[in-house]
């Protein structure tokens, strides 16, 4: 009985220390975040989104490419087409949702490899230092030398129309920048006294990367990598636009508003659509993005 | 800080290398033999043969490489399969109406950028500081290619008062400055300056509340000058910095304005850039990206230098 009276105070008194000096970071991030009245619609409004899209097939009430030319380009508010329809007479609101699961994929994926890759890369070449950093980082400098722009359609250009193209040639646009935020903040957190410390206590570098290193510079690099996401998405729409990336008759927000051009003279709120779609999306993510940074108290 | 400038020049060199290799490889990345893009399918072999000796393309790839590179220091960029004549012309009338384009939406988005700044810097967590700061924010998130759909229905199809595309008469002359071309020029501009007036603006806010909470700004109010007097100390501090943001936005603007010019027909780099790829044009494709990588090179370096000689604060050895 004994036993099991004082392994109940153990369990009640050591481990908790230890634990609450670890969340009451994340506690004090989230009392800030709560209090953030503009982050916390945003992230409404993304999750809204978010859920809407991921149904697509379940809420829209027709097929991304059923459609007559009969009933091509009808007004916003048409029975039966809540928002339309566009120039071979689909329907508007299926389409933007069914869209959405393209651009949200195409902009979100190329950051979420890039944070990945440029991360690792970035936290090796700060870790690491002397001609490792060097090597690395001048390569990061030539893919720097090219307006961002430019690189992701040049390069998908290059590989032809297609999603994992774009997907590619984005990630290409975003592994660079994210390497040298990573090799910045790794870089400032090894030469720290703690990290110091460990180093002369015979800590192994494998322990000190995932015991000081890595809980001390993944926050500044996601924060990083979330203020991508806006530009990613306007990018990834921006390719679809060109004619690269998504391929018609899918649905994609950019190649939307690319096709809908033609009916500018005609039906000029349905060809804007797929462009406030977009611009939604884009100023949530760096709404959030930007509230998260302060809640997180990162400077980079 | 003179052996830091020649320093810095001399770092010019790799770095165009690398950017020149960089764009080679773009046609070698593309699947498939590149001579499939500049012949026709059923073209008889011997005559493929011949195009690809004649284009070097039956030489390894550093060989190739070396070859082109030859030739573009030479100034001579190739001929366009499509047009079959030099790229090198086109390519300059178009990067004349490029840097027309990306100077007005610049100064556009720069003034606008540094006024918003300045006003929600000085007057920091107030409620205009916060609506400017939002204004920053969608600034930075407007699909740029939506936003000139969006200004062509209101002024051009709506009210009629500006043309949707084009660059005015006499197409892609447009060194010349009268209303007949300016009129071309607006909506473009405009679109083109919001996103930089968005990263400006939130740059020179930054600044800008930071200079104030500084002592020395302390110091000066203490001493009894007034609002205008100490507006010169804080342009001065905020200078360099926003110079540098500047610079670099130029620099995008010039490489990145391919979606505002798509939308508007304006016949710069962006425009030929996007023609060259759906015509498979390689010599365009690799010219153009060369000649907006290397201007963006080049303005780096100036950026950087500028900023060294302008701020004290900066010590490169």
């Amino acid at each position: 009985m004994t036993t099991t009276y004082s392994s109940g105070i153990a369990e009640d008194a050591a481990p908790p220390k230890v634990a609450e000096n670890d969340d009451t970071y994340w506690r004090a991030v989230g009392r800030r975040l709560m209090r953030d009245k503009v982050t916390l619609f945003c992230g409404a409004i993304l999750m809204l989104m978010a859920a809407l899209i991921l149904f697509a097939p379940l809420v829209a009430p027709y097929g991304p490419t059923d459609g007559s030319i009969v009933r091509r380009l009808k007004p916003i508010g048409t029975p039966g087409h809540l928002l339309g329809t566009d120039e071979l007479g689909r329907d508007m609101l299926s389409r933007l949702l069914h869209g959405g699961r393209y651009s949200w994929f195409v902009g979100i994926t190329p950051v979420a490899i890039a944070f990945l890759v440029g991360g690792s890369i970035g936290i090796i070449a700060g870790f690491a230092g002397g001609k490792i950093n060097m090597a690395i980082m001048r390569v990061t400098d030539v893919f720097y030398a090219f307006p961002s722009v430019l690189l992701a359609v040049a390069v998908s250009g290059s590989l032809g129309a297609g999603i994992a193209n774009a997907i590619m040639s984005l990630t290409i646009v975003f592994i660079p920048p994210i390497i040298r935020v990573a090799e910045s903040v790794t870089t400032g957190v090894r030469n720290l006294d703690y990290a110091e410390a460990a180093r002369a206590t015979g800590a192994g570098a494998r322990s000190i990367v995932v015991v000081h290193i890595l809980p001390n510079v993944l926050g500044p690099i996601f924060v990083y990598a979330t203020s991508l996401v806006g530009v990613s998405m306007i990018v990834a729409s921006g390719l679809s636009f060109l004619g690269l990336g998504i391929k018609p008759p899918d649905p994609e927000w950019g190649l939307m508003l690319n096709t809908l051009r033609s009916a500018i003279y005609s039906q000029p709120m349905i060809a804007t659509l797929p462009g406030i779609c977009i611009f939604m999306t884009s100023v949530c993510f760096n709404f959030v993005s930007d509230g998260l940074r302060t809640a997180m108290d990162v400077r980079a | 800080m003179i052996a830091y400038i020649l320093r810095r020049v001399l770092y010019i060199v790799p770095i165009s290398l690398a950017v020149s290799l960089v764009c080679f490889m773009l046609v070698h990345i593309a699947p498939g033999d590149p001579i499939d893009a500049m012949v026709q399918p059923d073209t008889p072999k011997e005559v493929i043969d011949r195009v690809r000796a004649e284009y070097g393309l039956d030489q390894p790839l550093p060989v190739q490489f070396g070859l082109w590179l030859l030739k573009v220091v030479q100034g001579d960029f190739g001929t366009s399969l499509i047009k079959g004549r030099p790229v090198l012309p086109d390519l300059i009338s178009a990067s004349g109406a490029t840097f027309v384009l990306a100077c007005t939406g610049g100064l556009l988005g720069f003034v606008t950028g540094c006024v918003f700044g300045g006003i929600a810097g000085v007057y920091r967590d107030s409620w205009i500081d916060r609506v400017l700061l939002a204004v920053a924010v969608a600034g930075v998130s407007v699909p740029h290619y939506w936003l000139g759909m969006v200004l062509v229905i209101i002024f051009s199809v709506n009210l009629n008062m500006l043309p949707a595309m084009g660059a005015g008469p006499g197409g892609s002359a447009v060194s010349i400055f009268d209303w007949e071309h300016i009129r071309y020029l607006i909506l473009p501009s405009i679109t083109l300056a919001v996103i930089p007036a968005g990263i400006v603006t939130r740059t020179v806010r930054g600044l800008v509340s930071d200079i104030m909470s500084q002592d020395y700004i302390t110091t000066l109010r203490g001493k009894g000058l007034r609002r205008h007097g100490i507006v010169g100390h804080v342009v001065r501090n905020a200078a360099p910095t926003t110079l540098a943001v500047i610079g670099l936005q130029l620099a995008n603007l010039m490489g990145g304005s391919i979606l505002v010019e798509t939308v508007f027909a304006w016949p710069g780099t962006g425009m030929m850039l996007n023609t060259a790829i759906f015509q498979r044009d390689i010599p365009v494709l690799q010219a153009t990206t060369l000649v907006l990588a290397l201007f963006f090179v080049v303005l780096n370096l100036l950026v950087d230098l500028v900023q060294t000689s302008i701020d004290p604060r900066i010590s490169r050895r």
